[in-house]
């Protein structure tokens, strides 16, 4: 069982059939035990109180912002160099979920800081880093909703995906750069290890659990745009056969 | 190599006579900056301490705008199809093309830089220092927008996608751009620092503009 195995559609498209109500019973199943655990079990914050709970939904959206785009970047290599037929609509079909996402991470962010900060945005580095990565995630949704030929928006919004994959290092670093250049004082410093076991279970279960909806999210879209070009396909040769 | 050579006189002709709009780029960057005290007020304080950021706005405006251009003109009128079963390498081509772009648009913004910055009121330091990273940095702006000319060229109204496109790439040579400009004049930071940075970004993006270039008019032709 190869990955060019699932080259062909119709074969992708039995193997959602049967993989998808299971992982949405999962995803349902791991939602679950982490909202319970993150509303009953995991304890609030001596400082920030009952708030410090926007972590659980804030750090998972901030992860999957990032993990989206790497699946996109990973398709645009498919797209680009194995030419895998499904390679670009798995790119195509990430692109609004992770946007959603990232902009759910900035929202939530935003949320929390209120209370915390004293204010909705900062324009501290990582904040700003999210906010071009967002704009870069609807700059990739425009291009591909501008060409109309679905092989040719692929490619080329597999060589942007990568140039931004160059890009975001960069643009990571030169912000922090900036922000520290600027705004010496650190308003937002969380090391992993620097948190309590009883908030780290909860938080890595919310991470699995919305990791796991994107992969439901994803392979759905994915369904969907096959029978969309499937659609597009056969109305175009009813067009070419009405002349 | 003859035949690069050729390429770049061509540009250059025809970014110069009538119909290359080779000086409309200055043109908007000198109505940019004359548009900002407007919305700032005449504050000639607060103008000498944001002129370094306003000069760099307006000239990644001004070049964002005249990107456009880079190809287009080569589609409609069947060169780049030429181009393209040409034996030059079009990566190559896409360098030089851009370097004709740069010297035709935004070279005259770099040198029409000192004079607008003495609207700015900004110091004869700040001016030098300012005209040097725009120098450095205007090619950077051109080859990262170039990638975006060349995704956008068979698009009928491309200019704005464009810009949604490059705008977040350009972010850290904005960022170097600025912060070795106002360095010149405030104290502890050196200038060194944030300028050969800058340096280095346009030298990364002279390789990756004209690769993800090539690639993507590759694409565009099928």
């Amino acid at each position: 069982m190869r990955l060019i195995d699932y080259a062909n559609p119709t074969r992708f498209l039995g193997l959602t059939a049967t993989v998808l109500p299971w992982l949405a019973v999962v995803t349902a199943l791991t939602f679950a035990v982490g909202l319970y655990l993150v509303v009953f079990v995991a304890p609030a914050d001596y400082q920030q109180g009952e708030t410090v709970k926007i972590m659980y939904i804030h750090v998972p959206f901030a992860w999957l912002s990032m993990f989206c785009y790497v699946t996109m970047a990973g398709s645009a290599f498919g797209t680009l160099v194995w030419r895998h037929p499904l390679a670009d609509v798995s790119a195509k079909c990430a692109a609004p979920i992770g946007a959603a996402f990232t902009f759910l991470a900035l929202a939530t962010g935003s949320l929390w800081g209120k209370p915390m900060w004293g204010t909705w945005w900062v324009w501290d580095a990582r904040l700003t880093s999210v906010l071009v990565l967002f704009i870069m995630y609807l700059g990739l949704i425009a291009l591909q909703e501008t060409i109309e030929d679905p092989a040719r928006a692929a490619k080329a919004s597999a060589i942007l995906t990568l140039v931004g994959v160059v890009n975001i290092p960069i643009i990571k670093f030169s912000v922090d750069w900036w922000n520290t250049l600027h705004q010496p004082s650190s308003v937002f410093r969380m090391g992993g290890s620097t948190i309590a076991a009883s908030m780290l279970v909860p938080l890595l279960i919310m991470a699995t659990a919305f990791t796991l909806l994107f992969l439901v999210l994803h392979l759905m879209a994915m369904r969907n745009e096959i029978l969309r070009r499937r659609i597009r396909a056969m109305r175009m040769i009813e067009a070419a056969g009405a002349e | 190599m003859s035949a690069l050579s050729a390429l770049f006189v061509r540009e250059m002709k025809l970014a110069t006579r009538v119909g290359g709009g080779a000086l409309m780029g200055a043109l908007f960057f000198l109505i940019v900056v004359t548009v900002v005290p407007f919305g700032v007020g005449p504050d000639l304080n607060l103008l000498a301490r944001i002129g370094p950021a306003i000069l760099w706005i307006g000239a990644l405006l001004a070049t964002l705008l005249s990107l456009d251009r880079l190809f287009q003109a080569d589609r409609d009128d069947g060169g780049l199809d030429l181009v393209l079963m040409g034996e030059a390498p079009l990566e190559l081509v896409v360098l030089i093309k851009c370097l004709a772009h740069w010297t035709a648009t935004g070279l005259p913004l770099v040198i029409a830089s000192p004079m607008l910055a003495v609207f700015m009121n900004m110091e004869p330091v700040a001016i030098g220092a300012t005209t040097l990273t725009l120098l450095v940095g205007t090619p950077a702006l051109t080859f990262v927008g170039a990638i975006g000319a060349a995704l956008t060229v068979s698009l009928r109204r491309g200019g704005l996608l464009l810009a949604i496109l490059v705008l977040p790439l350009t972010v850290p040579v904005m960022i170097f751009g600025v912060s070795a400009a106002t360095a010149a004049v405030q104290e502890p930071v050196p200038f060194a620092t944030p300028f050969s940075i800058l340096a280095a970004l346009g030298l990364f993006s002279m390789v990756l503009g004209p690769i993800a270039g090539a690639a993507a008019l590759r694409h565009a032709g099928d």
